[in-house]
């Protein structure tokens, strides 16, 4: 799938994965995509949450080999 | 939707309690509350210039591992808890705790409290001091941070009166 930015949150731990997201967005435009890679295994519900809360689409939500891989479609 | 309001007392001033209000102030602002962290009593302790007096003591604390974050496996698993009545004969026992724990934070990729501490104010965090414990203390303005406001139990409630969370840590 097409994306605009990557985010490497790899190695990061809670909140960091989460606010560097939020930081990232703010530089992009709307309807954009950025892909997100986490290691930390609580990203993924906190990414969950994270896109209902703020109106930000999470388009898909993946694991493998460790890594979480995320892309989310901003507002 | 109107923007949700965050209301947090710190009144912790060790190492390990100055997580807590600013992962949840940070989170919260990335989510789009409005927040405000009010510190108080040794909570001012987080707000402090310099945190190297932040420190993590095992004294008196037995929901605390204390483990190597160096070494093999096998090393690192081993739980080190000692008789509180030796701890507190040992010197510098809490100084090494807390280097340990720092070392343990950096292997684990969680931030630095100055760390947190600045992503909160880059997401418009605002942070309330009390004057009165500012006082009763003997500090300074001079010994926080730059940007703090200082004001007292009803600069508090006039937040956190209309607040969606208040949490007292």
């Amino acid at each position: 799938m097409n994306f605009n930015k990557e985010l490497d949150a790899r190695g990061l731990n809670c909140p960091l994965p989460i606010l560097r997201t939020k930081k990232t967005l703010n530089e992009m435009g709307s309807g954009e995509v950025l892909k997100i890679i986490a290691t930390d295994p609580g990203s993924v519900k906190d990414f969950a949450a994270f896109a209902k809360q703020t109106g930000n689409e999470l388009l898909s939500s993946a694991e493998g080999g460790g890594e979480y891989t995320f892309l989310i479609k901003k507002k | 939707m109107d923007e949700k309001k965050l209301a947090i007392i710190a009144t912790k001033g060790t190492l390990d309690w100055a997580y807590p209000p600013f992962i949840l102030a940070s989170t919260a602002a990335a989510l789009g509350y409005e927040t405000q962290i009010f510190f108080t009593f040794y909570g001012l302790q987080l707000v402090r210039k310099d945190t190297s007096g932040l420190k993590v003591s095992p004294l008196g604390n037995p929901g605390m591992p204390m483990k190597m974050p160096f070494g093999p496996k096998w090393f690192r698993d081993i739980n080190w808890n000692m008789p509180n009545a030796i701890q507190s004969i040992v010197p510098g026992y809490e100084s090494l705790a807390t280097v340990l724990m720092k070392q343990t934070i950096k292997n684990n990729g969680v931030a630095t409290i100055p760390e947190l501490r600045d992503l909160c104010r880059e997401a418009d965090v605002k942070f309330i001091a009390c004057q009165m414990t500012v006082e009763l203390f003997g500090f300074e303005h001079s010994d926080f941070i730059d940007g703090l406001e200082y004001g007292g139990a009803a600069t508090f409630f006039e937040f956190a009166g209309e607040s969606d969370i208040c949490l007292f840590i």
